[in-house]
C-alpha cells in the first residue's frame, strides 16, 4: 500500500512544471524575443525567493512573461514595458532599482567611496609631507635579533 | 547516552573557551608566564571537546538516530551515505557546530604552529580566538542546540532538501567555513597587535599565512558553490548575486585586499593601520555573512530556516567583535607609524590602488545586498536589488582592477619607472589584442585565416621588436587601452556585442601580464630556466594566482557573451539544432533511484553526422520532501560544455527541452583553482615556514637525524 502511495505522490510531483521559459511562449520574431528575454532578466518573480521571471517556474512568472511579450507585440519600447509591469506589481519586481530619489545613494555608493578613498590618500600624503615622521622607536636588542633572523632569507 | 555526552562536551568546551580567553589575556597584561602558557593547552582541549561533539552528531546522522530532532528534520534512512554525513552540516544547528569546530581548530593550530611567536602575542592571539569561541558556543547552546531529543522517535526522517543532495554541495560548506573562520585568525592577530601596540614586518609575516589559508579556502568554497549552481539549478548560470553568494564574496574581496596590504607592511613597513583595519573588517564581513544566512532578514534561496531570536544573537556577536575591534582601532591606530615612504609610481602605490578597488567593490556589494533591508526599514519601500544592478555597479571596479594588475605586479618598490614598465608590457598588450581579434574572427567563421595572420604578425613583430623605438614601445599598452575604451563606447551604443571580445582581451591581458612578470624575473642572458626554477615559491604563487584571475575574467566574459540557448519541443526520435550540433531526443524513460524517481531522457548529440556524445538529462522527484530537481546532462569539453535539460511533456505530445552551449565554462572553475593553487604555492614558501615555526631552535635540531 505504501508503495502505491509513493507512486501517486511521485506522479503528482512530475506533473509540476520544471522549465522556466516554455517553448509555447517564444515569439516568432527573434528580435522581439531577444528583447523579451532581456526584460524578463530584470524582473523579479513576485512570489519566489530572489529569482528572475526568466528563471522562475512559478505560474505568475509565466503570466508576466506573457504580458511582456504582449506589450512588445503591441509596439511598446523596453522602458514602456517595464513601466507597465512596475505600475501593476510595484517597484519590488525591479532587480535594478531606478536611479532616482533615494536610490541615488545606492547607485552612487561605489563612485563616492572611490572618491573618498582617493581624497583620504591625498590628505594623508599632504600631511606626511608637511610633517616628516619623527625618529622611529628603536627595537630592543632581542627584538632586533629576532627580526633579523626572520627576515634573513 | 552518546548524544547527551556530546551536549555535555559542548558545555565543557564553553567553560574551557572562557578560561582560554580570560587567563592568557590577563597573563599577557600582567606579564605572568604561567597564565600565558595556559593558552595553548586550553585551545587544544577546546578543539578536542568540540571535535568530540561533532563526531557524536555525525554518528547520529550516519546511524539515522531518529530520537534526535535534528536528524529527523534533515535525514532519511534511504539517503545515500555521503549525504547522511553531509546532512550533518546541511542545516542551521549542524553547520553552526561545524563553524565552531573550525574556529577551535584554528585556535589549536595557533597553539601547534605558533611556537615561534613572541610569548605575549601568542597568548593574546589565542585568547582573542577563545573569546570568539565563547560567543559562538554560547549562541549554539542557548539558541541552536543540535542535540535536542524527540519526545517520541518517528519511524523515519523528513529527508534533506534534495537540492543539497549533491557531491558539490556536500563539500561546499566546509571549505566556505574554513575560509570565513580562517579570517578570525587575522582578526585575532589584529586585535592582539592593537592591544600590544606594535605592528612590524615580523607581525605581517606571521599573519599572512593565516590570511592566505583563509583566502584559499574561500576561493575553493565559492568556486564549488558556483559550480554546483551551474550544473544543478538547470539553467547553466554560475553566479546569481544572491544575498548568500554575496555574503561569501565580500569577505573574499576583503581577504584579497588584506593579503596584498600585508605584503606592504612586511616589505616596506607602510599601511600598518590600514592593514589592521582590513583584518577587522574582513572578519566583520564574515560575521555579516553569517547574519545574512541565518537571521532570515534577507530572503534567499540558500538560507536556512530562520528565526528572529537567532538573528538578534548574531547581531550582538557581530556588534561586539566588529564594534569592539573598531573602537580599539580608533584608540590605538595613531600609535602605528608608517616607516617606508614611497613615490606616486611604485609597487606600494599600485597595491594601495588594488586595496581601494577591492574595498570599494566589496562596499558596493555590501550596499547592494543591504539596500532592500534599508529601504524597507527606513524608507518603507519594498525593493529588490539583483544581478542587473551588480553587473552595472560592481563590474567597473573589477575591470579597473584587472587593468592595473599587470602594471602593479612588475613595478619596482619605492620608486618605479613607468616608462620601462610600459615598454615591458607592450608584448602582453599586443598579445591580448591578438586574442580579442582572434575571438572576433572565430565568431565570423574566419578562425583559421585570422590565426595564421596573427601568428605571422606576432613572429614579424618579435623579430623587429628591438628596432622599434623604445618611446613608441612604451606607448603600446596605452594605445591598446584606448582601443579597448573605444570598443567599449561602440559596444554601449550598439548593444552587448563587444562584451565578449573586450572581456576576453582583459582576461588575456592579465594572463600575459603574469607571464611578463615571470619572464622579467628570469633576468637577462643565459640560464633563464635555472633562475626561474630557483625563484622563491611566493613569486610562482603570485604569477599563478594572477594568471588564474585572468583566466577567470576571460571565462566569465566568454560565457556571458557567447552562450547559445535553444528552447524547443521535440517528440521522441526527433532532432533539433544547437549551434553546430544536432541533438536527437532518442528516448525518455522512468528510472528509480535510492530516494527519488527520475524521468531520464537519452539525447544523442551529433555534429555533421558524426556522434559527439550521448547525454542523459534527468528530472528527479523526491517524494519525501515533495520537491523536483533537474539534473542537467552535461558534456564537459575543453572549449565548450554542451548542457541539456529535459522539461515537461507537452499537451500536443513531445517534451520541452532546453539546450545550451556554454563556451569556456570549465575555464571558469579552472581559473579559480589556479588562484587557489597559486595561494597554496605561496603558502609553502620557505619564509612563512621559518616564521611560523620555532626558528630559534630549528637550525641545530634539524641536523640531528630522526631516531
Amino acid at each position: 500500500m505504501r508503495l502505491r502511495a509513493f507512486f501517486i505522490a511521485v506522479l503528482m510531483l512530475l506533473a509540476g512544471p520544471v522549465l522556466a521559459v516554455q517553448p509555447d511562449e517564444i515569439l516568432q520574431d527573434p528580435g522581439l524575443e531577444t528583447r523579451a528575454r532581456m526584460i524578463s532578466r530584470e524582473i523579479r518573480c513576485p512570489v519566489c525567493q530572489g529569482e528572475t521571471i526568466d528563471d522562475s517556474t512559478a505560474p505568475i512568472s509565466r503570466d508576466l512573461r506573457l504580458i511582456i511579450r504582449e506589450r512588445l507585440l503591441a509596439g511598446d519600447s523596453n522602458d514602456e514595458v517595464i513601466d507597465f509591469v512596475v505600475e501593476r506589481y510595484g517597484e519590488f519586481v525591479l532587480f535594478k532599482p531606478r536611479a532616482s530619489g533615494w536610490n541615488w545613494v545606492l547607485w552612487l555608493s561605489g563612485p563616492v567611496a572611490l572618491l573618498a578613498a582617493a581624497g583620504g590618500i591625498w590628505l594623508s600624503r599632504r600631511q606626511r609631507q608637511a610633517a616628516p615622521p619623527g625618529p622611529p622607536v628603536p627595537l630592543s636588542a632581542e627584538e632586533e635579533a629576532r627580526l633579523a633572523e626572520i627576515l634573513k632569507d | 547516552m552518546l548524544i547527551e555526552l556530546g551536549h555535555f562536551a559542548l558545555i565543557l568546551a564553553l567553560m574551557v573557551a572562557l578560561i582560554q580567553t580570560i587567563l592568557p589575556l590577563w597573563g599577557a597584561h600582567r606579564g605572568n608566564h604561567m597564565l600565558m602558557a595556559l593558552a595553548g593547552p586550553a585551545a587544544v582541549v577546546q578543539f578536542a571537546l568540540v571535535g568530540f561533539a561533532f563526531a557524536v552528531l555525525v554518528h547520529a546522522f550516519v546511524t539515522s538516530d531518529f530520537s534526535v530532532a535534528l536528524v529527523v528534520s534533515n535525514s532519511h534512512s534511504l539517503k545515500p551515505m555521503l549525504y547522511k554525513v553531509s546532512g550533518t552540516w546541511g542545516n542551521h544547528e549542524g553547520s553552526l557546530l561545524l563553524w565552531t569546530l573550525i574556529l577551535a581548530l584554528f585556535g589549536a593550530s595557533a597553539a601547534w604552529f605558533g611556537a615561534g611567536l613572541p610569548e605575549r602575542l601568542r597568548a593574546r592571539v589565542i585568547g582573542v580566538q577563545g573569546s570568539i569561541g565563547v560567543a559562538f558556543l554560547a549562541f549554539m547552546i542557548l539558541t541552536s542546540n543540535p542535540f535536542l531529543r524527540m519526545v517520541e522517535a518517528p519511524m523515519d526522517g523528513r529527508d534533506l532538501n534534495p537540492l543539497l543532495q549533491d557531491p558539490g554541495l556536500a563539500f561546499h560548506p566546509p571549505f566556505l567555513y574554513l575560509g570565513y573562520v580562517g579570517l578570525s585568525m587575522s582578526f585575532s592577530f589584529a586585535i592582539a597587535a592593537l592591544i600590544g601596540g606594535r605592528v612590524d614586518a615580523a607581525w605581517a609575516r606571521w599573519v599572512r599565512p593565516w590570511t592566505l589559508a583563509a583566502w584559499i579556502f574561500l576561493t575553493i568554497g565559492i568556486a564549488l558553490g558556483s559550480w554546483w549552481a551551474y550544473y544543478e539549478l538547470g539553467w547553466g548560470g554560475f553566479w546569481f548575486w544572491d544575498p548568500v553568494e554575496n555574503a561569501s564574496f565580500m569577505p573574499w574581496l576583503l581577504a584579497a585586499a588584506l593579503l596584498h596590504s600585508a605584503i606592504v607592511v612586511e616589505k616596506r613597513e607602510s599601511l600598518k593601520a590600514w592593514t589592521i583595519l582590513l583584518a577587522i573588517l574582513a572578519f566583520g564581513f564574515s560575521l555579516i555573512g553569517t547574519f545574512i544566512v541565518r537571521s532570515g532578514v534577507i530572503t534567499s534561496v540558500h538560507s536556512f530556516a530562520s528565526d528572529p531570536e537567532r538573528g538578534v544573537f548574531i547581531l550582538a556577536i557581530l556588534g561586539f567583535f566588529t564594534g569592539g575591534g573598531l573602537v580599539l582601532f580608533a584608540l590605538r591606530a595613531g600609535t602605528m607609524e608608517a616607516k617606508g615612504v614611497f613615490g606616486l609610481v611604485s609597487r606600494e602605490s599600485a597595491l594601495v590602488a588594488n586595496n581601494i578597488l577591492l574595498a570599494v567593490a566589496a562596499f558596493v556589494v555590501f550596499v547592494g545586498t543591504m539596500w532592500p533591508l534599508f529601504a524597507e526599514l527606513v524608507l518603507g519601500r519594498v525593493m529588490s536589488v539583483g544581478e542587473p544592478f551588480f553587473n552595472a555597479a560592481f563590474t567597473p571596479f573589477f575591470v579597473a582592477l584587472a587593468l592595473i594588475l599587470p602594471f602593479g605586479a612588475i613595478l619596482a618598490w619605492k620608486r618605479g619607472d613607468s616608462g620601462r614598465v610600459m615598454a615591458d608590457l607592450g608584448p602582453a598588450a599586443l598579445a591580448a589584442t591578438g586574442v580579442a581579434v582572434l575571438s572576433l574572427a572565430l565568431l565570423a567563421g574566419q578562425g583559421m585565416i585570422a590565426a595564421v595572420a596573427l601568428v605571422g604578425a606576432g613572429a614579424g613583430l618579435a623579430t623587429v621588436w628591438k628596432q622599434i623605438p623604445a618611446r613608441f614601445r612604451a606607448r603600446l599598452p596605452l594605445l591598446m587601452l584606448a582601443l579597448a575604451v573605444l570598443g567599449l563606447v561602440w559596444a554601449v551604443q550598439t548593444g552587448r556585442s563587444a562584451l565578449g571580445p573586450l572581456g576576453v582581451m582583459l582576461g588575456s591581458w592579465v594572463v600575459f601580464g603574469a607571464l611578463t612578470d615571470l619572464w622579467g624575473r628570469s633576468g637577462r642572458g643565459g640560464d633563464r630556466l635555472g633562475r626561474l626554477l630557483r625563484l622563491p615559491r611566493s613569486e610562482w604563487g603570485k604569477v599563478m594566482a594572477h594568471a588564474g584571475m585572468g583566466v577567470t575574467v576571460f571565462a566569465v566574459s566568454a560565457l556571458l557573451a557567447w552562450k547559445v540557448e535553444e528552447i524547443s519541443v521535440v517528440k521522441e526520435g526527433e532532432s533539433f539544432r544547437l549551434g553546430p550540433y544536432d541533438v536527437q531526443l532518442a528516448d525518455v524513460r522512468e528510472v528509480r533511484g535510492p530516494n527519488y524517481i527520475s524521468t531520464m531522457a537519452e539525447m544523442v548529440v551529433t555534429r555533421g553526422g558524426a556522434r559527439v556524445v550521448v547525454l542523459y538529462p534527468e528530472k528527479r522527484a523526491y517524494p519525501v520532501q515533495g520537491m523536483p530537481t533537474t539534473e542537467a546532462g552535461i558534456d564537459y569539453g575543453w572549449l565548450r560544455d554542451i548542457y541539456l535539460v529535459i522539461g515537461d511533456p507537452q499537451e500536443g505530445g513531445g517534451w520541452a527541452v532546453r539546450a545550451y552551449i556554454e563556451p569556456f565554462a570549465n575555464w571558469l572553475w579552472g581559473g579559480c583553482l589556479m588562484m587557489a593553487f597559486g595561494g597554496l604555492i605561496s603558502l609553502t614558501d620557505r619564509r612563512y615556514r621559518v616564521a611560523a615555526s620555532g626558528a630559534k631552535a630549528a637550525p641545530k635540531a634539524a641536523k640531528v637525524p630522526a631516531e
